[in-house]
């Protein structure tokens, strides 16, 4: 149960308390990463835990994250519920044997009797000019690849509910915040990256999709940033009469495909956005899910807005027309919505 | 010293040009991001990884350089490609995101990649190491006498990719030579919270090769190593890893607080400013006179604010740009 509440909070705030809250309940959490010590993480995701918990419960690493990822699967075989940072998940390249090959296969493996109590946290998206090596967000990849929960919060409150479940599920969890999403000081102005969130700890369920605007003539199904992209142009289209429903799936694995079928069949019209690359990835599957459980009520073939498959470029011209943008999706449901 | 004069001239002019485009950068960077700093505002948007007072590790190393050698460097790329002798004009409007860039603005500043001369950098840590060795491959079987040389920092030396490529370049008697800038911080962890050693170039006996140690940030102890390292991989001799002891005057990225290094330590870099003391040093040597000192001030300045001008007054891509170039 959680009280309603006025505090207001960043949904970097909220994943710093929600840790704090389990390293504080529980003494087997640790976290460990590059700069989550001092710097507090380069995302504040660890802010002021250091000070609180001190070096033991919050580990800076060398940048080895072969060493201290593995060390988190390890850690959580034997009895640790340990939380790693990768501190961009564009750097899943140096380490990915240990995620996919360990983290997420061992209780397979083992027949169901080794448990990986784990929480991989990892920094995604662009739209500020960092380049293709550190401004995707993947999870389509990890998603594909079975074993681990993918979870990409969009708001403080679910950023700080999903942690915590993240933390005390017995799974391995992938737990993608988006730098858009967070109310960084320094990233451009998101106004919904703040909102209110309760003190205490609360759970939100990993695997639960959130209705984040209801809507009649459209379903708009995403994750993250582009779920406030999404809202921006339910609002612009609303002027023009066009209502959409903004489906905020919160998580790729589990998949919450009856809230995708149960909202299609609804709206009869389904646009995915997708900050990641297009082909092969969540787009593909959330449509598949519409017309395995909504063919009959579909009355245009599902649009999709994704990152094109290009790795994501520098300058700002190349990226804005990259990134799935207010303008690309508000054209889009146009065309799905007139068509 | 036992160099030649044209030798220290270059290294000189190389640090004071280095020097002045990573000011200049650094002002134009935070001009449209003040008072309320943010990242994608501005002429140059992005992450900005300045490498002021790393200056001799790059210019030690500019005089035993010859056309093909192959360079791998890190996220913090500048002295390195500048003092190889990348287009500074091309350089710039990469970094300005400018359709005449290096990459036609698809890379920015941490992925510059220029053929000649032939350089090649990363965002990501570790990365180019191995690149140098099979860099070096190319060359042992092609029959030329070309070295790669593989920058990086000493965070990269807790990577797999240091330990694989060292062995490799060892097994295969590769012509690579590593170069540890080790600036004594990987962005807030003391290089002593997270290596088990204190010198890097210690590693290099776990593989059988030279290791040498450069320890002040000096051009000229740079040059020397350097040179013998070179001249040993260009006769056959095999990879030699070499570390430096340098200095991160500035945070690690732009508008980074750097809260994590005490003043005390700020000043004391400050002090050892390497582009004063090796200039002091010329002077008091002889080796310069105070009007060569200007008039390599103004030659340099002037060709860092020709490439600026360049770079500013360059078109943007078109947006659909953005889907070229992904396969040849
Ligand atoms: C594989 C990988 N892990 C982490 C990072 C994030 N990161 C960027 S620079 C840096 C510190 C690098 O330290 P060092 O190698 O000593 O180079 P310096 O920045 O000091 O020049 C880190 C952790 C990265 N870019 N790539």
């Amino acid at each position: 149960m959680t009280t309603a509440t006025d505090r207001k909070l960043t949904t970097q705030k909220a994943i710093a308390e929600a840790i704090a809250l389990e390293l504080e309940r529980d003494e087997s959490v640790l976290v460990m990463g590059e700069d989550v010590g001092v710097y507090g993480g380069i995302f504040g995701s660890t802010e002021g835990l250091l000070d609180r918990f001190g070096p033991q419960r919050v580990m800076d690493t060398p940048i080895s994250e072969t060493g201290f990822i593995g060390a988190a699967v390890g850690a959580a075989v034997n009895g640790l519920r340990p939380i790693a940072e990768l501190m961009f998940v564009d750097f899943f390249g140096v380490c990915m044997d240990q995620i996919y090959n360990n983290m997420a296969k061992i209780h397979y493996f083992s027949g169901g009797n080794v448990k990986v109590p784990m929480v991989l946290m990892t920094a995604v998206g662009g739209g500020y000019s960092d380049a293709g090596q550190h401004s995707q967000t993947l999870w389509g990849t990890f998603a594909h690849l079975p074993g681990m929960k993918v979870v990409v919060p969009s708001n403080p409150y679910d950023a700080k509910g999903l942690m915590i479940s993240a933390i005390r599920e017995d799974n391995p969890v992938i737990y993608m915040f988006h730098k858009g999403v967070l109310g960084l000081g320094w990233m451009t102005n998101n106004p919904r990256a703040t909102g209110p969130v309760p003190e205490e700890a609360y759970e939100v369920p990993i695997g639960k999709a959130a209705i984040a605007r209801p809507g009649n003539d459209v379903t708009v199904a995403t994750v993250g940033l582009s779920v406030h992209r999404a809202l921006d142009a339910a609002e612009l289209l609303e002027e023009k009469g066009i209502s959409a429903e903004v489906l905020d799936l919160r998580s790729l694995v589990p998949l919450d495909r009856e809230a995708i079928v149960a909202s299609v069949r609804k709206t009869h019209r389904l646009m995915v956005v997708d900050e990641d690359y297009q082909s092969f990835g969540m787009s593909g599957e959330v449509i598949t899910t519409a017309v395995e459980g909504a063919f009959d009520y579909l009355d245009a073939p599902p649009v999709r807005v994704a990152t094109p498959d290009v790795p994501i470029p520098y300058s700002h011209p190349l990226e804005e027309w990259t990134l799935p943008s207010v303008r690309r999706i508000v054209a889009g449901i146009e065309r799905l919505t007139t068509g | 010293m036992d160099i030649p004069r044209d030798h220290l001239v270059d290294m000189y002019e190389t640090m004071v040009k280095i020097r002045r485009f990573e000011e200049r950068i650094r002002e134009i960077y935070f001009e449209d991001k003040l008072p309320a700093f943010d990242i994608a505002a501005g002429l140059i948007p992005g992450e900005m990884h300045l490498s002021a007072g790393q200056e001799p590790v790059a210019v030690g190393v500019k005089p035993h350089l010859k056309a093909g050698d192959a360079i791998t460097a890190t996220h913090r790329p500048h002295h390195v490609a500048i003092a190889q002798g990348v287009d500074l004009k091309k350089m710039a409007a990469e970094i300005f995101g400018r359709e005449t860039g290096l990459g036609h603005g698809k890379g920015g500043h941490m992925h510059l990649f220029s053929v000649e001369p032939n350089f090649g950098c990363s965002g990501i840590i570790g990365e180019g190491m191995p690149v140098a060795c099979g860099a070096a491959l190319a060359f042992s079987r092609r029959g030329t006498d070309n070295v790669a040389l593989s920058f990086f920092g000493d965070g990269a030396a807790n990577q797999g990719a240091f330990h694989e490529s060292l062995n490799l370049a060892a097994t295969w008697n590769l012509p690579v030579v590593f170069i540890c800038e080790d600036n004594g911080y990987a962005i807030s962890v003391p290089k002593a919270a997270a290596t088990a050693i204190p010198n890097n170039s210690d590693r290099a006996c776990a593989y059988g090769i030279p290791g040498v140690l450069v320890e002040d940030n000096d051009p000229v102890g740079v040059y020397e190593a350097v040179g013998e390292a070179i001249r040993r991989a260009r006769s056959g001799g095999g990879p030699t890893l070499i570390e430096v002891k340098t200095d991160r005057l500035w945070g690690h990225f732009e508008g980074d607080a750097d809260a994590y290094r005490s003043d005390e330590f700020k000043k004391a870099m400050a002090e050892r400013d390497p582009l004063v003391t090796f200039g002091r040093r010329l002077l008091d040597e002889g080796v310069l006179s105070e009007s060569d000192v200007d008039s390599i001030r103004e030659r340099m300045y002037g060709e860092v604010e020709e490439a600026l001008e360049f770079a500013q007054s360059s078109p943007y891509p078109q947006p659909e740009d953005a889907l070229n170039h992904v396969f040849a």
